[in-house]
């Protein structure tokens, strides 16, 4: 802990100010305060579970750019197999499984056909856009509302119990960014998957079979996707609109960018999103400021270029990423 | 080209034959894509019940043959040109623009502003001074990725997709307060003048002619020029450009500024030649679609026109399949989608060229890597 704190100082004292701010103003006014920050978490989820997908893949050398055609199939799959069974879990299951499929689909033509890794994910975008509207139809509802869930003693904080309640992927989006973590920095899959999206020739010199391992982890992280466009159709909402994911799976890009690749970053990067969103429509709601709603709604985009342009990151990307592998031919 | 094997290995005229076969390629290639993907269609046509050969045949003749079809078609060939080639140039330095959108809306307004507030110029200044605002528009919007990422480091798919949303709220808000057309209920602009609509020249519309022209600009810029050279040794290798001695902020912050001013003598051309005024749901996905057209054209300049053709017969005859036989107009999505993926496979480049030939190329990666 010290270790770490001596390494990151500057993220150390952003967050502290953070913290401080967050629980003066909520000293102030409590409602207000927790309901921007469950605004601000509502916008995130999406986001963070994206930007993980995206972390995971590039980690393992596979660039995808299709997240947000995974979104929208998962959101209309999820939608539609639980208003037709009737049985929620079944739809929540059939949306985490197409965006796997999808994730698995990316990952395999990438690998054996070597097919351009871009193209594979503009390509997933028209065919989930085409389909979800060709199969679109209106007028069906969820058979219940998504059940909410509180942890106990942990929801009952001042604050940040907001992410300690909620639908299940609401729930578990924060230990989905923890154990994403220890996964990719702890464990030896998280070595692995980090020296097959670095070095492949190296890891398979190491005996680590790299286009396999790649497939497998793409998969998985077709799941996160998949759960964001689920919680996009049944949690945030209980209806799917045609194009519902409406550039998230993009912004979610954006923010493991941000997040310059690691999970943790990626987290904060998209609650500064969040939060900023929430501060400007809550100005705008209390009169504080008067100005246009366009404004307010652009805010939180230009403050993401604003802190980029300032921070002026070294973020670097893993060097093997978007070039297939194949045995032999490495340097 | 020629055939790396000793002639005695090789029966006289081998080599020329591989040579045309490779030189065919780039040719051959997507058309045998675009058939096997117009015949996996048809399976899904007739999978609905219709005749895939009259869905088909009912698809061309709204996109070509029916009354203005043809004109339509070529002006949204235009546009999707225009904004391919604002993909396909950055794709060149190794960067990737998803802010087409964005500079194609920026260009759009500004091509409009000048069409209704300078009405009182005669036609050829005011519809030249209208494009090349769309163009210095455009540009800007672009310029401001380019730089972020010169002076700043900041990734341009951050930048280009958090400016495609800043631009819609701008476009927004203006569309709202002074641009607003009075009396309107859906928030656009007035109509451009008279003088400032660009039709026909001969049986083409001006903007497609315009299209044309810049991708030839374009290729002979990325192939003969000395900046074009930079930017192919950029986007191959930035830190050996570098040590080379190309500027890279330069670099970046020129190419994208050329893909704005592309997206947005595209909103220009568009608004000018088609509707004539300026509605934010104009652009439509047009910005994404210009990445499908510059990957469809494997990132080629003069590639580009044919692939747009390609998405705007489709896009322009699937109103049709819906009209007359009741197919879901979203099948053509599909179609195109099969053909980028069978135009993307090395291997199938490879099969073409026969086996052990080392000369064979397979397709250049779209861009190395996303940096």
């Amino acid at each position: 802990m010290t270790q770490w704190l001596a390494k990151n100082k500057s993220a150390a004292i952003i967050a502290l100010v953070v913290l401080v701010v967050a629980y003066g103003f909520w000293a102030m006014s409590p409602d207000k305060a927790t309901s921007m920050l469950r605004f601000a978490w509502t916008l995130s989820i999406p986001l963070v579970l994206g930007a993980l997908t995206g972390v995971i893949g590039e980690r393992s050398g596979i660039v995808n750019i299709g997240i947000e055609g995974q979104m929208l199939a998962a959101a209309f799959t999820g939608f539609f197999v639980a208003a037709n069974t009737g049985n929620l879990w079944l739809g929540v299951l059939s949306g985490l499984l197409v965006g796997a499929v999808m994730g698995a689909f990316l990952a395999w033509i990438a690998v054996v056909f070597q097919v351009d890794q871009i193209i594979l994910g503009v390509v997933m975008n028209i065919v989930a856009t085409g389909v979800t509207s060709f199969y679109y139809v209106q007028g069906k509802v969820l058979p219940s509302a998504m059940p909410t869930f509180s942890i106990p003693l942990l929801s009952d904080l001042p604050l940040v119990g907001v992410f300690f309640q909620g639908g299940p992927i609401a729930l578990l989006t924060l230990f989905t960014v923890l154990g994403t973590w220890y996964a990719l920095f702890r464990t030896r899959w998280g070595l692995r998957t980090r020296a097959i999206g670095e070095y492949p020739t190296a890891a398979d010199t190491a005996g680590i079979g790299v286009n396999k391992m790649r497939i497998i982890n793409t998969t998985i992280a077709g799941l996160l996707a998949g759960a964001a466009g689920v919680f996009m159709s049944m949690e945030q909402t209980s209806s799917f609109a045609r194009d519902m994911s409406a550039g998230k799976g993009f912004l979610a890009l954006a923010i493991m960018i941000f997040g310059a690749w690691f999970p943790g970053r990626a987290l904060a990067a998209a609650l500064f999103f969040g939060l900023a969103s929430a501060v400007a429509s809550q100005l705008q709601a209390d009169k504080v400021v008067d100005i246009p709603q366009q404004f307010v709604n652009l805010l939180p985009y230009v403050l993401t270029l604003l802190v980029l342009a300032l921070a002026a990151g070294r973020v670097r990307a893993p060097a093997s990423e978007g070039i297939p592998f194949v045995k032999g031919e490495g340097s | 080209m020629s055939n790396p094997k000793p002639a005695t290995t090789a029966a006289p005229g081998n080599g020329a034959l591989l040579a045309t076969i490779i030189r065919g390629q780039s040719v051959i290639v997507p058309i045998l894509a675009l058939i096997v993907a117009f015949a996996i269609g048809a399976i899904l046509i007739a999978g609905q019940g219709v005749n895939p050969i009259s869905a088909y045949a009912s698809l061309f003749h709204y996109a070509w043959f029916s009354s203005d079809g043809l004109q339509v078609t070529l002006l949204r060939t235009a546009g999707l040109a225009l904004t391919g080639l604002a993909v396909a140039i950055p794709l060149k330095i190794g960067m990737f623009n998803i802010g087409a959108q964005g500079q194609f809306l920026v260009g759009a307004i500004t091509a409009a502003f000048v069409g209704y507030q300078f009405g009182n110029l005669p036609g050829i200044p005011l519809i030249l001074v209208a494009l090349v605002g769309g163009i210095i528009g455009g540009a800007v919007w672009g310029w401001i990725s380019g730089i972020l990422k010169a002076k700043r480091n900041v990734h341009e798919v951050i930048s280009t997709i958090m400016l495609n949303y800043v631009a819609a709220q701008l476009i927004d808000w203006l569309l709202n307060s002074y641009l607003k057309a009075p009396g309107q209920a859906i928030p656009q602009t007035p109509k451009i003048v008279d003088q400032a609509q660009i039709g026909n020249l001969g049986p083409f519309p001006v903007g497609f002619l315009i299209a044309i022209v810049l991708a030839a600009f374009s290729w002979w810029l990325l192939r003969r020029t000395v900046l074009g050279f930079q930017f192919g040794t950029v986007g191959a290798n930035p830190e050996a450009a570098r040590y080379a001695g190309v500027k890279l902020p330069r670099m970046y912050a020129a190419g994208m500024t050329l893909a704005g001013g592309m997206a947005g003598l595209s909103g220009g051309v568009q608004t000018l030649g088609e509707t004539h005024y300026f509605e934010q749901s104009f652009a439509g996905s047009l910005g994404f679609d210009g990445v499908t057209v510059a990957l469809l054209a494997r990132g080629n300049p003069i590639g580009v026109v044919p692939a747009a053709f390609l998405l705007a017969s489709l896009r322009a005859g699937a109103p049709g399949l819906q009209f007359d036989l009741g197919v879901q107009p979203e099948i053509v999505d599909l179609v195109l989608a099969i053909t980028l993926l069978l135009v993307s496979i090395p291997i199938l480049a490879k099969l073409l060229v026969r086996k052990g030939a080392t000369a064979a190329p397979t397709p250049a990666p779209i861009e190395e890597e996303l940096r």
